[in-house]
């Protein structure tokens, strides 16, 4: 700091003085220059107006007493300026380490929760999940069981961010201990409900929604524990149906039950999941209404599922100028035979 | 040659009082304008800090030497309420400093070298030395 301050003192001094005489901007174009360097090293204002103190006193031997009592007087008033200036930079390098460490988090999480997407003859699945800060609040994942039937799960914590993600590594974890494909639905719900219930703050609830799809039967059976409804588009009629099903959300009450309901799939129908990242999304102030939404989804239908729900995600996105409100995931299904 | 001198602070305008000591210090042994200034600071934020918590209490000075350094130790006592939490009156950003970096994060960058003792109940010492460049 010391160092730099030497070796910019003569130069300083230089430009001041020629300034004075010429008042050129060539002199204000190189003194930017001197002040970015000094930024770099961290000077202070302090240092730096003691720097023209002194340039002023070597260019001009005869100065008025009152002009450098007044520079000293601007030399106190600035020691603060350097105070505060230190502080944010320090608050600015702590800021940086906290980013890194939850970015390293969010990696994690991704390691962690990350599920893959089944492949199935005769079923073509897609899905999306994007958090709204770097940790994921919304939980999804996919099972086959050895009766070749596929288990659907979808949750969203109250809240977003790092308690939102902790949250759901607990339902991952209570989930890996069922055996899912045996299990219906309705007791995977009410089973996760006593570990949430058990173990999270009371002011923090978790909505899901747990799905069997059997691709024998063509039928899908589910259970809801007061998650966003999801959505059936009939092929036949080229319409969507909503899957309203009812049921508490978990983590209130202990000894909650749960319904299941059973729908048959037709050739080409596309099953719907979502989170209310989706369903609440908001283009300026106004959050969607749902038939915006289908209408979306509608313009994608003939694509791959895959295709269709990034299209999807990227319209909503850009609708939201590229900052989402909330995590956001789409599943979408579709029985192609 | 090493006489040490206080300044009792009991009332707002002994801070000045201690300022002016300090500096008038730190000019006679021999530092500049820049560390005059940084020196009559902290001696500042300790007396507001006895002045505001402690209500009474003594700022300090004396010169001191190693073989190779001179420089000035201040010392700030109290018999006040004590920092129950020393880390946190320590942290920057901390409720004290109200973004302006002050506090006791601010006198520890002010000075060199910068120690802190305290009891609950019992008051609290501070030592800061800060070296001649």
């Amino acid at each position: 700091m010391e160092e730099t301050i030497r070796k910019n003192t003569v130069k300083y001094q230089k430009l001041l003085q020629k300034y004075i005489e010429t008042q050129d901007e060539k002199s204000l174009y190189d003194l930017e220059l001197i002040s970015k360097a000094f930024i770099k090293k961290n000077i202070l204002p302090e240092e730096l107006i003691n720097l023209h103190i002194q340039a002023m006193e070597r260019i001009y031997p005869q100065l008025l007493e009152e002009y450098k009592l007044s520079m000293e007087f601007l030399l106190e008033a600035t020691v603060f300026y350097g105070l505060a200036l230190q502080e944010v930079d320090y608050l600015r390098q702590e800021k940086d380490v906290l980013t890194s460490e939850i970015s390293v988090a969010a990696n994690m999480q991704k390691t962690l929760l990350g599920t893959q997407r089944p492949e199935v003859s005769g079923l073509d699945i897609g899905a999306i999940s994007v958090p709204a800060h770097q940790m994921n609040g919304d939980y999804h994942h996919f099972t086959k069981g050895s009766n070749g039937t596929i288990g659907i799960a979808i949750a969203d914590v109250v809240g977003k961010g790092i308690p939102a993600a902790l949250c759901m590594s607990m339902i991952k974890y209570a989930m890996d201990s069922y055996p899912e494909a045996t299990m219906s639905p309705n007791k995977v719900l009410e089973n996760l409900n006593r570990v949430v219930e058990r173990n999270i703050d009371p002011s923090m609830f978790i909505t899901m929604c747990y799905a069997h799809y059997l691709p024998a039967e063509s039928k899908l059976r589910l259970s809801s524990a007061g998650h966003e409804p999801g959505y059936i588009f009939r092929a036949e009629t080229e319409e969507f149906e909503e899957v309203r099903a009812k049921g508490i959300v978990l983590g209130v009450m202990p000894d909650a039950t749960y319904r299941e309901y059973e729908l048959a799939i037709q050739k080409d129908d596309l099953i719907i999941f979502l989170t209310d990242g989706v369903s609440e999304c908001r283009d300026g102030d106004r959050f969607i209404e749902t038939e915006e939404l289908l209408e979306v989804i509608r313009k994608y239908i003939d694509l791959p599922a895959q295709e269709l729900v990034e299209n999807v995600y990227q319209y909503f996105e850009k609708l939201q100028d590229f900052q989402l409100r909330d995590d956001f995931t789409l599943i979408v299904l579709r029985k192609e035979v | 040659m090493n006489p040490r001198s206080c300044v009792n602070i009991h009332k707002e305008w002994d801070i000045v009082g201690a300022r002016q000591l300090g500096r008038e210090m730190a000019k006679e042994i021999g530092f500049g304008t820049v560390d005059q200034a940084r020196i009559a600071t902290a001696v500042s934020e300790l007396a507001r800090n006895i002045y505001l918590y402690a209500k009474n209490g003594q700022v300090c000075f004396e010169y001191i030497y190693t073989n190779s350094q001179k420089g000035i130790l201040m010392t700030a006592v109290d018999t006040g309420p004590g920092i129950k939490d020393i880390s946190r009156v320590m942290q920057d950003g901390y409720t004290t400093s109200g973004g302006l970096g002050a506090g006791l994060p601010g006198v520890k960058r002010l000075m060199d070298e910068f120690d802190i003792e305290s009891a609950a109940g019992e008051g609290t010492k501070i030592k800061a030395i800060k070296w001649i460049r």
